[in-house]
């Protein structure tokens, strides 16, 4: 029997469950790795070459080496595992969550200051607000063409 | 005969501790935060406990993917701060309660809670901010600090009625030690936010507030709350609230005793990415 995701109609959100974990175990162990300064410093050095030491997917080195944090939550990245890379290219938490939006640093900053992302429209997929796949990017990459 | 005198709840935002750390605290932005907690830095100062047994979560700090323990209590003498990538922070050494915080294990394991049991940990920003916002910038802690870790990140988490009951048991373990100790139970984590996805930042001010509302006056059925409830109205990351449940479960009134006093409560968005909530409750009998 299926488990029960009671979660899978949430809009822009991936939980992290047993499947995605199991799914993301290396990539999120080779992240745990970045807490170590000389590891953060080998690294920065030469990405392909660190990533080859671990038994990630292609998909999944490609992913970090692009610094496209989606595409490494869809592949079974956890956003605290992710953060350390973030940390590793000496980026605070608002700006990798803002990185995930579409919308530049000053707009999502601007988002925050201004109470932050609206609850209505982006409780269930269906539904119409600025987190719905339908209206991605977000911000001024939305607006282009 | 140990005695759990009060407690308090408040978020853990990581750039939190950077602002005090950086000395930003003086910017408006900040300010905002900080102003919330001037009184409870300076009732702590009134009301000094013993011990604070401190609830909060893991960062994929010092549990990776290696093992994830839902509900871990530390029973070693200290706690170093962690290296999360950015370098510790410049916080003074955690001092445990090795002696309590093993007299509480092996009463919650006797009734059937199986915690797990950790000597050796660093300690992240979940446990540091909230010391750092209680107590300001300092060279040492006040006092002991028991850490509680919940695993709140790697599904599925515990219930929030789990959380609560085992909020229960710790005050049925507190009570049960012969020493007499003043301990003060804190709840952290939350509000809304969320860190991943399209729908990164997400706040609900109204859902927090009546969530506020609720845990000081109902926390019965707040305990009852599914998990999907926290994540489809407070975003991804706001499921640390189940956290707070285990410190309200504590107080007197969980075990058939009076309604505690709330002494202090506060609200504002954003710190970062997150809704800021704090309470204080004091035991009235």
């Amino acid at each position: 029997m299926a488990l029960d995701k009671p979660y899978e109609d949430l809009p822009g959100t991936t939980l992290f469950d047993t499947d995605q974990s199991r799914m993301g175990y290396w990539l999120n162990q080779f992240c745990m790795s970045l807490m170590k300064a000389e590891n953060r410093k080998r690294f920065l050095a030469d990405e392909k070459a660190y990533l080859d030491e671990w038994e990630m997917s292609e998909e999944q080195k490609q992913a970090v080496m692009d610094r496209d944090l989606n595409r490494c939550i869809s592949l079974g990245g956890n956003i605290y595992f992710l953060a350390k890379i973030g940390a590793t290219d000496g980026k605070s938490f608002q700006q990798m969550a803002g990185s995930m939006t579409g919308m530049t640093e000053e707009e999502y900053r601007d988002m925050m200051v201004n109470g932050g992302r609206s609850i209505e429209g982006n409780r269930r997929l269906g539904e119409d607000g600025d987190a719905q796949p339908q209206n991605q990017p977000q911000g001024v990459a939305g607006k282009k063409g | 005969m140990a005695k759990i005198t009060a407690s308090a709840f408040t978020s853990h935002v990581p750039a939190i501790g950077a602002a005090m750390d950086l000395g930003k605290t003086e910017e408006p932005y900040w300010q905002n935060v900080f102003s919330g907690y001037e009184f409870s830095r300076q009732w702590l100062k009134d009301n000094p406990p013993d011990v604070v047994f401190l609830v909060f979560n893991d960062h994929a700090t010092a549990f990776s993917l290696d093992f994830i323990p839902t509900f871990a209590i530390g029973t070693g003498a200290e706690y170093p701060p962690a290296d999360e990538g950015w370098g510790p922070r410049p916080v003074p050494m955690v001092h445990g309660h090795p002696k309590l915080a093993s007299h509480i294990a092996q009463s919650v394991i006797q009734e059937d809670f199986d915690l797990t049991i950790v000597n050796r940990m660093d300690v992240d920003h979940g446990l540091t901010v909230p010391l750092s916002l209680m107590c300001g910038k300092t060279d040492a802690w006040p006092c002991p600090v028991i850490p509680f870790a919940v695993n709140v990140v790697q599904y599925p988490v515990p219930s929030g009625r789990r959380c609560y009951e085992l909020g229960r048991a710790i005050r049925r373990a507190v009570e049960s030690f012969d020493e007499d100790l003043n301990v003060q139970i804190w709840g952290t984590g939350g509000m809304s936010h969320q860190l991943q996805g399209p729908r990164a930042g997400l706040i609900n001010k109204e859902w927090d507030e009546k969530f506020l509302d609720r845990i000081i006056s109902e926390p019965e059925a707040v305990a009852d709350m599914p998990h999907i409830e926290y994540v489809r109205e407070a975003g991804a990351e706001g499921i640390e609230l189940v956290m707070w449940l285990v410190a309200r479960g504590a107080m007197g009134d969980a075990a058939g005793g009076s309604a505690p006093k709330l002494l202090h409560r506060f609200y504002h968005v954003p710190a970062s990415n997150t809704a800021v909530g704090h309470l204080i409750m004091e035991e009235t009998a």
